[in-house]
């Protein structure tokens, strides 16, 4: 196996140092480090950071093989620094069997490029009427502990409660997709004055915060852990903060791109601008980063999500819903974090690797960057800048919203116990 | 240079007011033995309709025909579940035939902006409706009527009632009646009225009773049938006794105030039989309006060299 010398690295933007790494660990620390064979890579002015967990990425395989499989999303993964991403359950078939999950798990392993984590559905079919086998898919060699029907909510209160319960029984947590169903039929865009000019129906921030305050409530209840996926709106995030401030088992992510863009853009009517939750006004976008910074929202999660160009180069309503995130979420973060001053490179790690690991329970991961751990880490150039172009992804999709749009920073190197999985900027 | 007409919120107040005089000029056209001119022969226009509309469909078909264009009635009708043929295929099969100006009828909001700005055609995109978005030349057609009944709109009232929240004809009523420098008030119950109504620089009352004396144009909307079943209001008779035009109501408005409806009425519903047959209604009358101004939009749009009408180039 071959060991790697890491030269002048910025650990956590601190002062530069050198990282040996060897035998799927690091090795050493520290500064003038020399040693005979590793491959030496120049990190001269790159940060480095623990490798990035994404708690919420869409796969796509089984079943939809045309906008994504396990291997081109995990290449897309390792470019963009991460080293473990959850795999959500909504394939076809839905990963509600401990035989789906293994077989997601599994392609991950084949592809390599990052660790491959499955959630499991939390209802069979992701139907909302009767728990899957939730208990199965945790004792299968995935050893899910993340649980979510994300694209639909349990609106259920019975069911959520149950599905709380039941999972402490192997230190699981649920993922809500916090959507009430009824108040967002057929919802196109943000509800506020744009949606009605738009004639484009709305969907209303109550219809997310309704949800999160219940599941709350209930997680307090039946003393269980609550993880509420793509917080987007201001009054979500006031909603987590009551619910932290009680000491209540509750986490949260945001996703890059309601940290960076606003319901504006559907006033172009391009769906590559259409998710969901929706890209909300310019005030739930500051209150998003206030919440990041504060630690009110635990984590960044991509909710990576490739559609095949058909099913986005056509009219909003008839679009799908998501965006890629994978490839573009470090640098994302950088503008709307680090650059305003919002987040320290330190931040960013707890964000988007140590936090992300301990909700999905993954011992090797989100491991400080000490002699001792996991080799799992990315080397991140902040100093240059991009322009987005779709045909560059390594995603089978296309569907990014920052086309065209300059990115700060770069991801150079990521480090999988201790193999390159990208370097130079180019996958292995 | 401008060359769609998607929104009427695209149209100057100069825009506006060509296409109103334009529209005076072909309008006599009706009156003649012969009701065509050469103006757009040698022309193509598609009527491409996504969504069943008979009526808008032959009134742009007639104002196309009464300019000598070849018109191709291109019915694509599908819904969001069965797309059948996709926008863009239909599309391209439009440019490779050569249309000039393709009218479109969707039941997509923003269907029509797509087509002007995807790159997929070089035709003129006109706006024949479009989901709960827009419908300009509805509003062309309004403001027409009222302009030849009122004069100059400056100043004047128009009270629009009903389903404002999943009206085209709102919409684009609201903004050209803005632009014409009309003070618009929208009346409806709460819950149809949209999220954020109170930055279309319009009023808004839920109180029709108190509105009507005050009004010189009360244009009702029709209350589409999958409302009524929908919590948007308890029950149709409730929704008649407040929010319906009746006789009683009528005779509170000012003698030269005018009543329109854009078609096709719920009678008995949202405006009764005697004030719809009514002396003040000119509800037949927007009908005629209609093709004037169809004409005067295509013909600005395809006929000079610089077509005077505003639109989404961007």
């Amino acid at each position: 196996m071959t060991s790697y010398l890491i030269r002048s690295a910025r650990i956590l933007g601190a002062e530069p140092a050198d990282l040996l790494l060897a035998d799927g660990r690091i090795a050493e620390v520290g500064s003038g480090l020399s040693s005979a064979g590793a491959e030496v890579v120049d990190a001269h002015g790159l940060i480095a950071l623990p490798g990035l967990v994404d708690l919420h990425t869409h796969l796509r395989e089984p079943g939809r093989e045309d906008a994504e499989t396990v291997e081109s999303g995990t290449r897309a993964a390792a470019l963009g620094g991460f080293t473990a991403v959850h795999a959500m359950a909504n394939t076809d078939p839905v990963a509600d069997t401990a035989g789906v999950v293994e077989q997601v798990w599994h392609l991950g392993r084949e592809a390599g490029h990052c660790d491959v984590v499955p959630v499991g559905a939390v209802t069979v079919g992701l139907g909302g009427e009767r728990l899957a086998e939730l208990g199965a898919m945790a004792d299968s060699a995935a050893r899910v502990r993340i649980f979510s029907d994300d694209g639909r909510c349990v609106s259920d209160a019975v069911l959520m409660r149950r599905a709380l319960e039941y999972v402490k029984a192997f230190d699981g947590v649920i993922a809500q997709h916090a959507q009430e169903p009824r108040l967002t039929e057929d919802a196109q865009m943000n509800e506020g004055e744009l949606s009605g000019r738009l004639g484009l129906r709305g969907w209303p921030a109550v219809a997310e915060e309704a949800v999160i305050a219940r599941d709350c409530l209930l997680a307090a209840h039946v003393d269980s852990r609550l993880h509420v996926c793509h917080v987007s709106t201001a009054g979500s995030v006031e909603i987590v903060r009551w619910a932290k401030s009680k000491g209540w088992n509750v986490t949260a992510e945001a996703c890059p791109h309601h940290l960076l863009l606003t319901d504006e853009l559907a006033a172009t009517y391009d769906p590559v601008y259409k998710v969901n939750p929706p890209l909300r006004s310019a005030v739930d976008v500051e209150a998003l980063r206030a919440g990041l910074a504060d630690g009110t929202i635990d984590v960044v999660a991509t909710d990576h999500a490739p559609h095949p160009h058909e099913d986005k180069d056509c009219e909003w309503q008839a679009a799908a819903f998501g965006m890629l995130g994978l490839e573009t979420a470090l640098s994302v973060v950088q503008q709307a974090m680090v650059d305003t001053g919002l987040l320290d490179w330190a931040g960013v790690a707890t964000r988007m690797s140590t936090r992300p690991a301990q909700i999905g329970r993954l011992s090797g991961h989100g491991r400080p960057l000490a002699a001792g751990e996991p080799a799992n880490l990315v080397l991140y150039d902040p100093s240059v800048t991009r322009v987005v172009d779709p045909t560059e992804t390594a995603s089978l999709s296309r569907n990014t919203p920052y086309a065209g749009r300059e990115l700060p920073g770069r991801v150079v190197a990521t480090f999988l116990r201790g193999t390159a999985t990208v370097l130079d900027g180019k996958t292995r | 240079m401008k060359r769609h007409l998607l929104s009427a919120g695209d149209l100057s107040r100069d825009d506006a007011e060509l296409i109103l005089a334009t529209a005076e000029e072909l309008r006599t056209l009706a009156d003649r033995p012969i009701k065509k001119l050469p103006a757009l022969r040698g022309r193509t226009v598609v009527n491409l309709f996504f969504e069943d509309s008979t009526r808008t469909r032959i009134s742009f078909e007639a104002a196309a025909k009464r300019l000598s264009a070849d018109v191709i009635n291109f019915s694509a009708k599908g819904s969001s579940l069965s797309k059948g043929e996709s926008l863009k295929d239909t599309s391209l099969t439009l440019e490779a035939m050569g249309a000039d100006a393709v009218v479109v009828r969707h039941w997509a909001s923003g269907a029509p902006h797509l087509l002007a700005n995807a790159g997929w055609s070089r035709s003129s995109v006109v706006n024949a409706g479009d989901g709960t978005h827009e419908h300009p030349t509805q509003a062309l057609l309004d403001a027409f009527t009222m302009w030849r009944h009122l004069g100059d709109l400056d100043g004047r009232r128009v009270a629009i009632v009903g389903d404002v929240l999943h009206s085209r004809v709102a919409r684009s009523n609201a903004l050209l009646l803005n632009t014409l420098g009309a003070e618009v008030t929208l009346v409806a119950p709460p819950t149809l009225l949209p999220v954020g109504v109170d930055g279309w620089d319009v009023e808004t009352s839920y109180d029709l009773d108190a509105v009507l004396p005050k009004t010189d144009v009360v244009m009702m909307l029709r209350v589409q049938r999958e409302r009524m079943n929908a919590s948007f209001f308890p029950t149709v008779r409730e929704y008649s006794r407040r929010y319906g035009l009746d006789g009683r109501r009528m005779a509170t408005l000012q003698d030269h105030t005018i009543v329109m409806h854009p078609g096709p009425m719920n009678r008995g519903m949202e405006i009764t039989a005697d004030v719809a047959d009514s002396q003040r209604s000119v509800i037949v009358e927007q009908v005629t309006n209609g093709v004037a101004v169809r004409m005067a939009v295509l013909y600005l749009l395809l006929g000079g060299s610089e077509p005077a009408i505003g639109g989404g180039e961007e």
